[in-house]
Formats: structure tokens, sequence, C-alpha cells
């Protein structure tokens, strides 16, 4: 406990993080010339870009000063390329509440969306599956290629860049932090060291630089991560023939999930994680095979065992017998034809948890605070409630007059999401560790769980209900 | 993992006692560059390290009622001091005062309660001014608007009411006080642009500012003031006609004795022992009288509670402890101005509106 204590200090244990300066205080003298900024926000992916433009467009930040930090150039397009990115997410209704909020969704209506209002979720090794189905024809999700959001959003941003101002390629090398209440000539703000030897000042630091934070490493705050053996494969594939295509499938492999995201009516994007030998072969091997290994996987019974298939027959009499209602009958992907060439690509993947979202000065949002297994399709979603959590708590305090820094809001954010989060996190890596096995026990009480809870619907319910959010 | 705010500030106090009595060694290292920092103990400025303070919360806990005869206690000053006219300033209070100036802005330190408070005062004061615009511009939805805040401390209601855009000048006879609030907002190139603060007491500047105000504040003043008549009227001069006055105090009640003394300073260590004297709390019916006899029409009298253990503050049908009220000043000069405020002649009345040529024969005698 004591070491605990010593390694946790975020101000006064320079040993402790080797990455990042946590010394005491400098004494700034050129300080007061630099700019103050209201809000600094590190990292202008997706969830960073979304809550700058969230905070511009929020009437009480009307007269504050917003700043974004992108390593990369910006990236322009005159117009929509033809050929779908490899790269998608799934955004759920209250993401796509949260990007309407500030205009974003409009771009992407006129660009390329793809709603999809049913998901099968299956075994490979066992016959028992679920089905979330929107009874009422709402929308249960978007598949939406990342490039197109990050569009919207920076099309956003540019209409409203008289509050909101966009640095593109440039890295923060350093921060420093400050005393928690003014001491001396200790400036109270957050000090910017940008890569060309500018220098800045904040009221409030967001993190949003992704799993590898700068911002997170150079405050010492701890991660609690592991790296799944497993790398995602993600392709644009062809289907065999014109379909509605409007159904998200997933299929539980021992070696990992295959998930078929549709894109239009002929395109569906592939997102298969599995073993780093076995993403590494996917995608070096060539087409015809590729999609011969996808049919299989989504078709092929070769992991049934007998055992298996009464067990889970015979649950499936006793709720057909209580319960006399909709049997859902698997139902099979459509089958794939091609894919795109050079669309092939395998990233590694992991969990993290940050224990802090915030410190006085600092949040933390999207893939810096947590990082997740994308077989739930939530990595991003996560980031954008992150998002419209902190922009409510900071539009509140902004209508306060309080110091946006201030813990009194911040730890109220914290909360909100660490709740939220921690059960998601915890959940995802549950089933993942429980799918990621064939052993007959296993099998048989995750075959008898997912049957269990396809037949009742309240609990499905519930489940979509926390995962639109 | 979840380190909420409840569990900073019911910390704060319980911490504040275990430290009282054991002299922390593991975190005496820190804030030693502190120069005014003669204590052994530091504020709960780690609320953060979950770990570390719930070992602390449970030692705290143990030990709260069991050390009260053992606790070392400080005199910390609580809110500003406030004095009018005759020298009513108390030297003992400003040395006290003087000690922990640097505290102010601790947001968990001895002033947590009132950083806390403005999450109630200040709502309370923007809801109400606004009231009285027709629009207001978003993002500063008080620009355009004078305030005066009297007996402002270390500036910790100035500043929010600068953020939102009000430019405000703010008081206080202390002027360790005014050193530290001049100190804090020198970071802030806006606020240092609306906010202006002066080392004096309301009496001094009364001649010169009178009638110049939209609004006058005085959050947590009124129970350190000796006349309260008289504080009230210089208020009252320097208000425009129409302006409004807030002010936030204790309740002279058995239950504030009980709650507001006995035991928020001398059994938890909420308010520094001393601090607050019981006589002097003011009663909102005897407040009413005196705003009513000066011409300030009462439009609220709101009570609020504070819980130590969340460390937040809330409205509440309750006036016995703390309360807040909103006062205008009418329109209309209803009575003659007192003439024994004005010391010596005046020569320049500064009037927003025309009053009738009565009065102002009156003032130039």
């Amino acid at each position: 406990m004591a070491a605990r204590l010593a390694v946790s200090r975020w101000r006064a244990a320079p040993a402790a993080a080797g990455k990042g300066p946590l010394l005491s205080c400098r004494r700034w003298s050129g300080a007061k010339a630099d700019t103050v900024y209201d809000v600094v926000v590190s990292g202008g992916g997706l969830v960073g870009a979304a809550m700058a433009c969230a905070l511009g467009y929020d009437i009480h930040f009307c007269d504050k000063k917003i700043l974004l930090l992108e390593a990369g150039p910006k990236k322009v397009w005159e117009k929509l390329p033809e050929t779908y990115s490899n790269r998608v997410s799934s955004i759920s209704p209250g993401s796509a509440t949260l990007l309407s909020s500030f205009g974003a969704w409009d771009h992407i209506c006129n660009m390329r969306y793809r709603t999809f209002r049913r998901m099968q979720v299956w075994d490979a090794c066992s016959e028992a599956l679920i089905m979330f189905d929107k009874d009422n024809l709402d929308d249960m999700g978007y598949i939406v290629e990342n490039d197109v959001i990050m569009c919207a959003l920076t099309k956003q941003l540019e209409a409203v860049s008289d509050r909101v101002t966009v640095l593109y390629r440039s890295k923060a090398l350093s921060y420093t932090w400050p005393y928690p209440f003014t001491m001396a000539d200790s400036s109270p703000w957050v000090h910017i060291t940008l890569g060309d030897g500018s220098t800045l000042q904040t009221k409030l630091l967001i993190g949003a630089d992704g799993h590898n934070s700068g911002v997170r490493q150079a405050a010492g705050i701890q991660n609690v991560s592991w790296s799944y053996d497993q790398s995602a494969v993600v392709a644009t594939l062809h289907l065999s023939e014109a379909t509605e295509n409007n159904v998200a499938w997933q299929r539980f492999l021992p070696s990992g999930p295959i998930a078929l995201l549709p894109l239009s009516d002929t395109l569906s994007s592939l997102v298969w994680s599995t073993s780093h030998d076995h993403a590494a072969e996917l995608v070096s091997m060539d087409e015809e095979k590729f999609v011969d290994t996808i049919n299989s996987a989504f078709w092929s019974d070769a992991n049934h065992t007998d055992f298996i298939d009464s067990a889970s027959t015979m649950l499936q009499y006793a709720v057909g017998f209580l319960k006399p209602t909709k049997v859902s009958a698997r139902q099979m992907p459509p089958s794939v034809a091609g894919v795109d060439a050079k669309s092939r690509v395998l990233f590694p993947l992991g969990l993290g948890h940050a224990a802090e979202y915030v410190r006085p000065r600092l949040a933390l949002i999207g893939d810096a605070a947590h990082r997740v297994h994308p077989l739930a399709g939530q990595g991003v979603n996560m980031g954008f409630g992150d998002v419209s959590s902190l922009v409510h708590h900071l539009s509140a305090a902004a209508f306060n007059g309080k110091d946006l820094g201030s813990m009194s809001h911040l730890a109220g954010y914290e909360t909100d999401r660490q709740r939220h989060n921690t059960a998601f996190l915890a959940a995802t890596d549950l089933l993942k560790r429980l799918y990621s096995t064939s052993a007959t026990p296993l099998v048989l009480l995750r075959t008898w769980g997912l049957q269990a809870t396809n037949a009742v619907p309240p609990l499905k319910e519930q489940i979509m209900a926390f995962a639109s959010k | 993992m979840w380190r909420g705010r409840k569990l900073n500030s019911g910390n704060r106090f319980l911490g504040v006692l275990r430290s009282r009595c054991w002299g922390t060694q593991a975190e005496g290292a820190r804030l030693t560059s502190s120069a005014e920092n003669q204590f052994s103990w530091t504020p709960q400025s780690k609320p953060w390290v979950f770990s570390d303070y719930r070992i602390m919360w449970f030692k705290s806990y143990k030990m709260t009622f069991a050390c009260l005869n053992r606790m070392r206690i400080y005199r910390y000053p609580w809110p500003r001091l406030y004095g009018t006219s005759q020298s009513t300033v108390d030297s003992s209070e400003i040395k006290t005062f003087l000690a922990l100036a640097h505290r102010w802005w601790d947001e968990q330190g001895v002033y947590a309660a009132l950083h806390s408070m403005n999450d109630l005062r200040v709502p309370f004061i923007r809801d109400n001014l606004l009231k009285t615009v027709a629009q207001h511009q978003p993002g500063k939805p008080l620009s355009g608007i004078k305030i005066l805040d009297v007996g402002c401390g270390g500036g910790l209601l100035t500043e929010p009411l600068g953020r939102l855009g009000a430019s405000v000048i703010g008081i206080d006879p202390v002027a360790e006080n005014i050193k530290i609030a001049q100190h804090h907002k020198s970071f802030d190139p806006v606020l240092d642009k609306r906010i202006e603060y002066r080392a004096c007491s309301l009496e001094e500047i009364v001649e010169e500012t009178a009638e110049t105000f939209d609004a006058v504040v005085a959050s947590e003043v009124v129970e350190h003031v000796i006349d309260l008549e008289t504080f009230i009227q210089c208020c009252c001069q320097v208000l425009k006609p129409g302006g409004s006055l807030f002010i936030t105090t204790i309740n002279k009640t058995q239950l504030s004795y009980a709650l507001g003394i006995a035991f928020s300073e001398q059994i938890a260590g909420i308010v520094p022992k001393g601090t607050h004297t019981w006589e002097k709390f003011v009663s909102p019916e005897k407040l009413e009288s005196i705003l009513e006899s000066n011409g300030l029409s009462v439009q609220t009298v709101a009570g609020m509670v504070y819980n130590p253990f969340s460390g937040y503050w809330h409205w509440s049908e309750i006036t016995s402890l703390n309360y807040a009220a909103h006062a205008v000043k009418s329109t209309e000069q209803e009575h003659p101005v007192p003439e024994f405020v004005f010391k010596g002649e005046r020569e320049e009345l500064r009037h927003k509106d025309s009053t009738n040529p009565g009065v102002q024969e009156e003032l130039k005698k």
C-alpha cells in the first residue's frame, strides 16, 4: 500500500513516470505572453474532433477559446471516393443524436451510411443464437465509414472556426501540471509544449489521443491494460448477389468472432478477430482462398458436437413448451463473392482502462480512457458517450461561471462514465473469454445462456437499450 | 476507482480532524514551499488517491469523536469580515484571517464549503439578474451589468460573476485578501479586465460610487457586521434605483447555534473555531424589516442547507440555518436619504434617473 501511495502521487513523484515531466511547477517567465485557452483537446480523431465540435457549438461556450491539436494532416475530400473505406464503425442511435446536435449527422446523411435493423449473433459450436430485432422498425444502428465521420466533423469544425482553432501537424511534446491552488508565482494553468517549440496554456486539457495516450502517461495515471492474443482483420467484401442487407451478422468461432456489417446492397464490411498468426495468414492469402475461408467460417458446422446439439435442442423444446411464441430459426448471412483489393488490413486488439478519468484541469475521453474489444461494436460509441457527458457537465459549469478545470464537475463526469464503461468493459471481456474456448462445459453454459437470453424479450431489450445509449 | 466528490468533502473535514491529531508525516513533504505554511498538515489535496484516503477516512472516522479533547484547534478565518463606518473591523479577527489568506483558493481546504456554495449563490444571482434584462448574450449572460461584491475575501464569488460577463468591483477591508484575489485573477486575461479589487470598506466608497451599481452582493458578510442598519443603508446608496441586493447569511436560531456553531466549529471543524458569534446572526425577519425600512423590497428569501458528507449545498424550505435573500431598490425615492451618512458635503451626485427636486435641494445643504 505504501508503494502504491508513492507511485500514485500525481504531482510529487517524478520517479514514477519516466515518460512525462511530472515536475513541480517551474516558473514560467514568458508564461503571461502565451495565449490562455479555455479548453485544449489533444488528439483530433473521431472522439477528439467530436468533443471540439460539441464545445464549439455549445451555447455557453460562445466566448470561450477552444483549441484542437491533431498530429496528422488535415484530411480533405473534394468528393466522396467511390470505393468504400475498410475502417467502419457501428454508430448507435445515442451517438447519432450527439452527432446531429452539432450538425455533423446531416453531412453524413449527405454522404453515405447504412442503417441496420436486426442483428444475429450465433455460436460456431452449437445451434444457439440470439436475434436482436427492433419490432417497431426503429433503426438499431448505423454503419458508417470512419473517414466519412471524420470528414463530417472537419466540415463542422470549419464552420465554427471563430471559436475552435484546429492545429494540424502539431504534436504536443510535454505537459506541465499546476499545483492544486495558487501559490507564489506558479501559473494555475496547464502548459503544453508543441513539437515546433511553441507553448500554450489552458484551463482544461482533454486527452483524446488514443489508447497509447501521451496525456495519460504524462499525468501518471495508471492504466489497467492487457493485450488480447488477437488481431482484427478488416476488409470490404462484395456479396454474391444484391440483397436488402440491413442485418448485422456475428458468429463466435473458437478462434474469435467474425462479423459482417452491411455497407450497401452489394457490399459488406468484415471484422474478423482471430489469433495473430491466423490474421497474418488471412491478410496475405490470395483472394479466392480468402473468400472461401470467410464463407466457411459463417456456414460451416464443423465445430458442432452431438452432445451440445442435443443439449441445446432439449432446451429449445423446453422453451418452446413454456413459451410457444415465435421461434427464431437460424438465418444464414449472405455469401461472399469477392473482396476489394488492398482492403485487407490487420491491427492488434487489447483491453485498457484508466484508473482515473480526471485530474484537476485534465479529463480523458475515448480510447485514452478505455479500450475495448470490437466484438460488441461499441468502442467509438463509448467515446461519444464520454463526449456527451463531458459536454453536459462543462456546459453547466460554464453557465455557472465556474473554473472549467475544477474537480467538482470533472468528478461528476468521471462517476457518470466510469459506472457505464466499467460495466461494459467487464461484460465484453467476459464474453470474449467465454467464447474463446471449445471446452464442453463452457460451451454448454454459453449455449444454454444464449438460448435463455434469446427467449426473454425484456432482457434483450435491456441489452439493446444499454448498448444504444 | 470511483472517487466521487462526495468522498472528497466528507473526508476533508474528517481528515482535518485526523491530521490535527496525528500530524501527517506522509504528507508533510508537500507544500513545504508555501511561504506562509506554518502548519504541519496539508489539506486533502489528493482526494483522488482512493486507497490512500479510504484508509484515512476509516481512521478519521474512528478518531473523530474520540479525539475531541486532544484536537489542536487552529484559528482559521471563515468568511470575509466586514465592517462599516466607525472602525468595525475587528483586529483580532484580522490576525487569524491573515494567517490563512493563501488558503482561499484551495477547493478542498478550509474554504471548501464556500467554494461549494457557489453552486447555489451564482445561479441565484445570475437568474435574478437575468429577469431584469430583456435579452442576454449567450456565453456572457451578465455582460453590461455592474456588480459590487462587498467583503469579497479571496474573490471566490467575484470570479464566477466576472466569468459570466459582469463588470465586478470586489472590496474587502483586509488588504491581504485583496492581494490574494488580485494575484489569482491576474493569470486570466479575461477576468483581469472585468474585475477590479480594492482594499477598502463600503463606507469609504459610498460617496464616489453612489447609484452606480446594478447589483450589490454581500455574501456571508452581514453576520460579521457591527451596525447592520448602516451597512444596509450604504448598500442601498450605491445601488441604482431598481438595482438588486443579494445577501446570504446565517439565521439566529437555536438550530443555527447547535449546528452552525456547536457542531460546525467545535465538533466537526467545518468552520474554524471562533469565527462566528451567535449574537451577530441575523434572522430573516429582522433583515427583511431593515431592508424594507431602507427602501429595498424583498423579493425572495430561500433557505440553504449544507451536507458536510457530500460537500454540497441544497436549497431548502428551512431558513433556520443559512439563507439567501434578494431585495430590489425601489425606483422612486420615497424617503429622504439619511443625512448622517454623508460626512461633509456632497458636491457630486451621480443620478441615473432624475429624482424629485426636493431631495436634491436637501442634499445640497
